[in-house]
């Protein structure tokens, strides 16, 4: 199977690949070009722990086609920190210690970020369905939550 | 060892809620996990699995799939070297079947191949030439005489002969004169509930990259709760010298328990060796939720009598856990747990385990005492309900406390369960009004904790820090906890102190990181180790001063002069030592090496408040509170989310996880839509109350925190549930159609 030609915008770098016609873009990410921030839980898009957003919108990476991200950005948790300043919802997680294992924490920021892009002042209601996608087995969500409004509140400050 | 390392002191670094050392590798998705390792020429490996729960395997055709151009090894059962003995014979077995498929999921043969896409081709070219057989996966018919047996000749000696053949072990404990105990009670309940078998849930599947090399020695990377342990079993399994294995453990996705034994390692080794090249496997969640250990489903008798004061005057158990289609132990801990809780004159709790065709139990967070303590607590509940008494009173009056001789032998130490009853009485929570179809739900919840063995070094660097090398994989903050411990004794700041986890060639021995053990026996290597250092660096500071070194006291990271002949002189820093060690004797470190005892048993208890609709049959969790003694908590942000998390694995147990199988005995729910953990919409703020009673066992009074929060919520919801709904429930998981069924029965 001859290989597809993709270029594409990752965390702002223009980026070519090859890739195979049904390899996904989680594959392409962390096997062809070495971003295993984002992370495989499932392949089924029923844990969240792959998601990257693909021109602003929040997507499972397990579930599109690294062709689909041909002319398109992607922004992955790897891009979240500017140089050595974190991301508010990076520096929270660890305030609040929003992490025991760690390994839903990319995708959860991801899509923490992504829910406060739309939505700069959620109720906990709303960022407990937001996140409902995105599985943890660690810390029964508690202090992810927390951690979540706090830095929504702190982004509305700023 | 004594009982008697705990001394009450101020901590100046214990308690604070500190930020992690990896934390920013984890946000920033620098941390590498399982699957996160690549080395050059690496080939993908793939396992074929059977799709029978019972088949005799007469013959398996590998050659289509070696012609197929990058295939580079294929093995079998037959590959199997056949060291293995004992646990790492059933392990062994467990990751490639030798001669009988015994469950759906069963690994039959395994390739490694340039690239996943020809593994899978490779896979389809495999021919087994299966036999099927008669398979058993429930429990209740696997326990009948007359049900298929899943292996021939291995019952076990004392199974009460009324059961069947798959029944290959069996305990019993207790004390006392439980005929007496029944005649004076004035209220009687028999009751028997079922728990279905549930999968720990880590959201990493496992994974693995193997390396061997030309001259015999390996590579191992892979997540794993004890990279010593993965180790000791490749080494039996391939018949290698443990020195000839470096086993270096990821940072780990989850294990719960389910990463303390190997699924897939030994066949990557196997691979590696055969194909001469590196080989990385990471399971796909089908196979993690096929192959790899789910938690023992249970089948328990309780026997409760009661007076109608609430005095329990006997207790007797009967649990019949499944888990899978090997011996397993987990009966041991279940029995032992049973009424662990509670002061009892004649107490007797046996159980037998049964095998059937379902994959090999792991260990899950407090392995075997949800289960009994459910049904238990559930018992206790209902007598309440039916004498007019409070539940917690009720505990109150039958709590276990110092002196106490256990239902399963030892007598307590310091516990906290009076303390904790009293606290959850006095939370607001308890006394707070509950709405229309609402219910409350109270229960205690006992694990044992453990020690084991445990190496730790810890240098002291020329610049003022220190390194601290321990060997137990960081499961949830772990490393933070060892660094406050070894900056409170040397005296410095915390942010001085860096906590690596070792290879298995760069440190001494450590037990696997389960039994709730790492913060309770690294932690009090880690202490011992830094006051040995300390030792050294009063000894060096004395012959500076030219005194005798026992003049000289450790105070805040400077050592001191003290006692009447020491002289005057200048405290010297922990810095200013470390810079002159060169000098003064060489590098400085301490190190400490031990089994450790005196784990200290741990209590909780758990308040849940929820919400049935009875259209449905729906629950909603609208209140929930966890009251746990820590001994001591370290950073107590960690121990609450043990709490936490414990919690809501015990809620998803209770409401939703189950391992449904067809009649034909095949998983029908392998993969997370139809097998649903909580997620956060799911659920309310979990609250908690961390109480500390001082372990006697530890320098700070730790006791271990991470299993106990899953004992608690089986028999908690269920007993909300049974409130709310005004039928008592005896069967988990209480998903809305058996909710349904048992108002519609009403």
């Amino acid at each position: 199977m001859s290989n597809i030609h993709v270029t594409t915008k990752i965390n702002g770098d223009e980026t070519e690949f090859l890739a195979r016609a049904d390899e996904t873009l989680l594959d392409a990410l962390r096997d062809r070009l070495r971003l295993t921030g984002a992370k495989e839980g499932c392949g089924t898009g029923d844990c969240g722990a792959c998601s990257v957003t693909l021109d602003g919108r929040l997507v499972c990476s397990c579930l599109v086609l690294a062709a689909e991200a041909n002319g398109k950005a992607v922004n992955t948790v790897e891009g979240m920190a500017e140089g050595e300043t974190l991301h508010p919802l990076q520096q929270k997680f660890l305030d609040h210690a929003a992490l025991q294992c760690g390994i839903c924490t990319p995708g959860i920021l991801v899509a923490a970020k992504s829910l406060l892009a739309k939505n700069p002042d959620p109720t906990e209601t709303e960022v407990r369905y937001w996140l409902a996608g995105n599985l943890c087995r660690c810390t029964g969500y508690d202090k992810i939550i927390n951690a979540v409004m706090d830095a929504a509140a702190e982004m509305r400050r700023a | 060892m004594a009982l008697d390392e705990y001394q009450k002191r101020d901590f100046k670094v214990i308690g604070k809620r500190v930020s992690r050392p990896d934390g920013i590798d984890k946000v920033t998705g620098r941390a590498l996990y399982g699957a996160d390792f690549y080395a050059p020429g690496m080939l993908v490996g793939k396992v074929l699995r059977s799709p029978h729960a019972h088949a005799k395997i007469n013959s398996i055709d590998t050659s289509a799939a070696a012609k197929l151009p990058g295939v580079k090894a294929i093995v079998t059962g037959n590959d199997w070297p056949g060291h293995a003995a004992g646990e790492a014979l059933m392990v062994q077995e467990n990751n490639l079947a030798m001669g009988k498929a015994l469950f759906d999921g069963h690994g039959v043969a395994a390739v490694a191949a340039t690239s996943p896409d020809v593994a899978d081709a490779a896979l389809k070219l495999i021919k087994v030439d299966y036999e099927l057989l008669p398979h058993v996966t429930d429990i209740a018919e696997a326990v009948k005489p007359g049900s298929p047996i899943v292996t021939e000749g291995v019952r076990g000696k004392k199974v009460p002969e009324d059961m069947s053949d798959n029944c290959t072990g069996y305990c019993a404990f207790g004390h006392g004169d439980l005929e007496a105990g029944f005649a004076k009670a004035d209220l009687i309940l028999e009751r028997t509930f079922k728990t279905s078998s549930t999968h720990q849930g880590y959201i990493e599947p496992h994974a693995c990259l193997a390396t061997f090399g030309p001259d015999g020695r390996a590579d191992l990377f892979c997540c794993t709760q004890g990279h010593y342990y993965i180790r000791q079993l490749c080494a039996e399994i391939l018949g290698l010298d443990q020195s000839s294995i470096r086993v270096t453990a990821s940072e780990i996705g989850g294990g719960f328990g389910g990463k303390t034994t190997a699924f897939i390692e030994p066949i990557a080794m196997l691979l590696s060796q055969k194909a001469g090249r590196p080989v990385k496997m990471v399971m796909t969640r089908d196979e993690v939720f096929k192959a790899t250990g789910p938690t023992v489903a249970s089948m328990s008798d309780i026997k409760i009598g009661m007076t109608s004061d609430g005095k329990i005057t006997a207790a007797e158990a009967l649990i019949r856990y499944e888990g899978g289609a090997w011996h397993n132990d987990t009966i041991y801990p279940g029995a032992q747990s049973a009424f662990a809780c509670y002061d009892l004159e004649a107490v007797m709790a046996r159980g037998v385990n049964v095998l059937t065709n379902r994959p090999k139990q792991a260990a899950y967070r407090a392995p075997g005492a949800p289960q009994s303590i459910y049904a238990v607590e559930s018992v206790i509940d209902e007598m309440c309900q039916q004498l007019g008494l409070d539940p917690i009173d009720t505990r109150l009056k039958n709590a276990a406390k110092k002196g106490t001789k256990s239902s399963y032998g030892p007598t307590y130490d310091e516990i906290g369960l009076i303390p904790l009853l009293e606290a959850a009485k006095a939370h607001p929570h308890y006394s707070a009004p509950l709405g229309k179809n609402q219910g409350r739900g109270f229960s205690c919840g006992f694990w044992f904790n453990f020690g084991g063995e445990t190496s730790v070094t810890l240098g002291i660097n020329f610049d003022g820090t220190a390194t601290l090398v321990e060997g137990n994989p960081d499961i949830g903050g772990s490393r933070a906890s060892m660094s406050m411990m070894a900056a409170e004794e040397l005296g410095i700041p915390y942010e001085k102190v860096r906590t690596v986890i070792a290879d298995t060639a760069s440190l001494g021995h450590n037990e696997v990181s389960h039994g709730s053990r790492v913060t309770f026996a690294v932690g009090l290597a880690t202490i011992k180790a830094a006051r040995a250092a300390i030792k050294e660096m009063c000894r060096r500071a004395a012959a500076v001063w030219g005194i005798d070194e026992d003049a000289v006291v450790w105070e805040d990271g400077f050592a001191k002069p003290a006692g009447p002949n020491a002289g005057d002189h200048e405290p010297m820093s922990l810095a200013e030592i470390a810079k002159n060690s060169p000098r003064t004797g060489g590098p400085i470190s301490g190190h400490h090496e031990v089994t450790a005892e005196g784990a200290g048993v741990s209590f909780g208890v758990h308040l849940c408040d929820l919400e049935v609709d009875p259209e449905t049959g729906a629950t909603e969790v609208k209140r929930y509170t966890v009251f746990q003694d820590a001994g001591k908590a370290i950073h107590p942000d960690y121990v609450e989310g043990q709490m936490q998390g414990g919690a809501v694995q015990g809620i998803g147990w209770a409401l939703n996880e189950e391992y449904i199988y067809g009649s034909d005995g095949r998983l029908q729910n392998a993969g997370f839509l139809d097998y649903r953990i909580p997620v956060a919409s799911d659920l309310p703020k979990i609250d908690t109350v961390i109480l500390e009673i001082p372990n006697p066992g530890h320098p700070y009074g730790v006791r271990g925190v991470g299993e106990t929060g899953i004992v608690p919520p089986l028999a908690a919801l269920s007993n909300a549930v049974s409130h709310a709904i005004g039928k008592r429930m005896f069967e988990l998981p209480m998903s809305p159609p058996r909710i349904l069924a048992a108002i519609k029965d009403a």
